[in-house]
């Protein structure tokens, strides 16, 4: 009971038309080799309102990368809703259970960034580019060169328009992959660790380079990373997961305030526990709830 | 029970029954295992040819989907145009060697000529076929393995299928069409080249005639052995591409996942390859083909 108005928060307060993907409910559990299951998703319920850009937050192994793989239908959740209203649709539609054919066209209404930048090795950064345009489209080959150099010129790469991936750096990649993630004019963009690899001034230059996209694109973007500097960079709201289920979803200044506070004042052990990973503290509920572990005990015993 | 002969509590190891029991059961569970391995490559692969079928019907039947020329002709010169070397050097060797080593028992029945049946009905029923598929299992499968594996582990499949645009349409059917198609004109390369083997070891090192050679092998070559030939090598092409493809796409564990699959698509391949031969074989006896 404690924990209701806590949960309320989860969901965003703009009218349901505004939102433009609902994640009610997901639960994805994954088995491994010895036949054990592992629940990595445990009731995560979040909305996503349109022309935001959402920062999904959490340690390694909290679930963002699968929440991001359960969004895009790249996994099928075992249970729960992931509604996608884009413009286009009267209403909701919900992926989970959905067949290819009709994932497919919710798909071309959105872009991705993966964490390589998860390019085609064996064509050049404009035939990447080009790709998503020339299978999805009947239009002349000169109309879709003429979007590619746009696409490359939004994101500054277009003097490398005739290279191959393995001729970039790891910035290089990342917009190339931007460009192609924005080649169908999407209305939804999926960040996966689009700072992880980077020094501090690329990863700077790749957070004003999605800021300027969002704003002049007038696309929705969520963010997978645990790049703080980063998400408070580019958020306008943020959701931090811990252990497969939401901490808490609230704005950025929401988050800057948290984070702010002296850790004294902080009573609940969520709010702790948000407290350390925010500011990258060593000590504190997520370094306490790893333990010591059973090795470390056992030396401890004998001596 | 309560504990070994000298009175410790250490537990008293289990007698010989029960060991064998336990190693029994040990078998019976790694042979299950295997058989459930096996079983359920045999469903995936039967999975990807349902699929790539069903690519190939909406792209040339209904129209519904784009086909992909380009990486069609792109794959065929990949796996067919680049292994014509090596197939024809290794059969035109085949062909020298079974000359050579049929030659003394021949011989010593008076029958040297026939060296130029043997030659050419091996070459064009069994031989071409066959050495071919193993030799572009090694050059063209374990290549695609290794290719997809890494596009595997690179996200470049994810992205595909992020991009609404179908992994088994465009990287699985070009290559199995390809293969399937150029082991099949790679055969009737193969049944030239090793006849010309065994010609060159005919009448340059056994002194048979270049007209008897010639006659010889065009009275001992049917139409049935040529195009039984052909219709092995097309089988054969599909389970090389099938097991690539599959082994690719199942790729976990970064590089050594991908060597991992590269080694097995080769020696699963060969395994294939010899056991479904050895069908066709037993089928063309029991029904005279």
């Amino acid at each position: 009971m404690a924990d209701e108005p806590r949960n309320r928060r989860i969901m965003a307060t703009a009218p349901p038309e505004d939102v433009i993907i609902s994640v009610r409910d997901v639960v994805k559990s994954f088995t491994n080799s010895d036949g054990e299951s592992f629940r990595v998703l445990d009731g995560v319920s979040v909305d996503i309102v349109r022309g935001e850009t959402l920062v999904v937050m959490g340690g390694s192994g909290c679930g963002k990368s699968t929440l991001l793989n359960c969004l895009i239908g790249e996994l099928p959740i075992d249970r729960g809703h992931v509604r996608y209203r884009t413009k286009e649709m009267k209403h909701a539609v919900d992926i989970a259970g959905m067949d290819d054919r009709a994932l497919n066209a919710v798909r071309k209404r959105f872009g991705i960034l993966f964490q390589s930048g998860a390019l085609f090795n064996s064509l050049t950064v404009a035939e990447n580019v080009a790709l998503p345009l020339r299978e999805h489209s009947y239009v002349d080959a000169s109309v879709i060169d003429i979007v590619v150099t746009l696409k490359l010129q939004q994101v500054k790469m277009l003097p490398h328009r005739d290279k191959l991936p393995s001729q970039l750096s790891g910035g290089q990649k990342k917009r190339a992959g931007l460009a192609r993630a924005t080649a169908l004019d999407p209305e939804i963009l999926f960040y996966d660790e689009p700072s992880a690899g980077l020094d501090p001034v690329t990863s700077a230059a790749i957070d004003d380079l999605m800021m300027d996209l969002s704003k002049k694109l007038h696309v929705t973007s969520v963010v997978v990373t645990h790049e703080m500097d980063s998400a408070f960079r580019i958020a306008d709201r943020m959701v931090m997961l811990d252990k497969g289920r939401v901490l808490r979803t609230g704005t950025r200044a929401d988050f800057e305030s948290l984070r702010d506070k002296p850790v004294e004042s902080l009573t609940h052990e969520d709010d702790r526990l948000m407290h350390q990973f925010l500011n990258g503290a060593t000590s504190g509920p997520l370094t306490d709830a790893e333990g010591t572990s059973e090795f470390e005990n056992q030396l401890m015993i004998h001596g | 029970m309560s504990g070994s002969p000298d009175g410790s509590d250490a537990p008293a190891s289990p007698g010989r029954p029960v060991r064998l029991i336990e190693s029994a059961g040990h078998a019976t569970y790694g042979v299950i295992g295997a058989v459930g391995r096996l079983v359920r490559q045999l469903g995936g692969m039967g999975y990807l040819l349902f699929d790539t079928a069903a690519c190939v019907f909406r792209g040339l039947v209904l129209r519904t989907d784009k086909f992909g020329w380009s990486a069609l002709a792109a794959q065929m010169v990949r796996v067919g145009v680049k292994s014509i070397p090596i197939i024809v050097l290794v059969q035109v060797f085949i062909g020298i060697i079974l000359a050579l080593q049929m030659a003394p028992t021949l011989e010593s029945y008076g029958q040297i000529g026939t060296v130029a049946n043997i030659v050419a009905i091996a070459m064009f029923r069994e031989l071409g076929p066959l050495i071919s598929a193993i030799v572009l299992s090694g050059f063209a499968g374990a290549s695609i393995a290794a290719e997809i594996g890494a596009m595997v582990e690179s996200e470049e499949i994810k992205a595909l299928r992020a991009h609404a645009l179908n992994p088994i349409r465009f990287l699985i059917m070009p290559r199995i069409l390809a293969t399937v198609i150029m082991l099949t004109g790679l055969a009737v390369i193969a049944d030239v080249v090793g006849t010309l083997g065994g010609y060159l070891a005919g009448c340059g090192v056994l002194d048979i005639s270049s007209n008897v050679y010639i006659e010889n092998t065009r009275i001992a070559v049917t139409h049935k052995d040529f195009f039984t030939g052909l219709v092995k090598a097309g089988v054969f092409g599909m389970l090389i591409s099938l097991i690539a493809c599959y082994e690719g796409i199942h790729v976990t564990g970064g590089a050594v996942g991908v060597g991992r699959a590269t080694t097995a698509t080769v020696v699963r391949s060969i395994v294939a390859l010899i056991a479904t031969d050895c069908l066709f074989t037993v089928f063309f006896y029991l029904y005279g083909v």
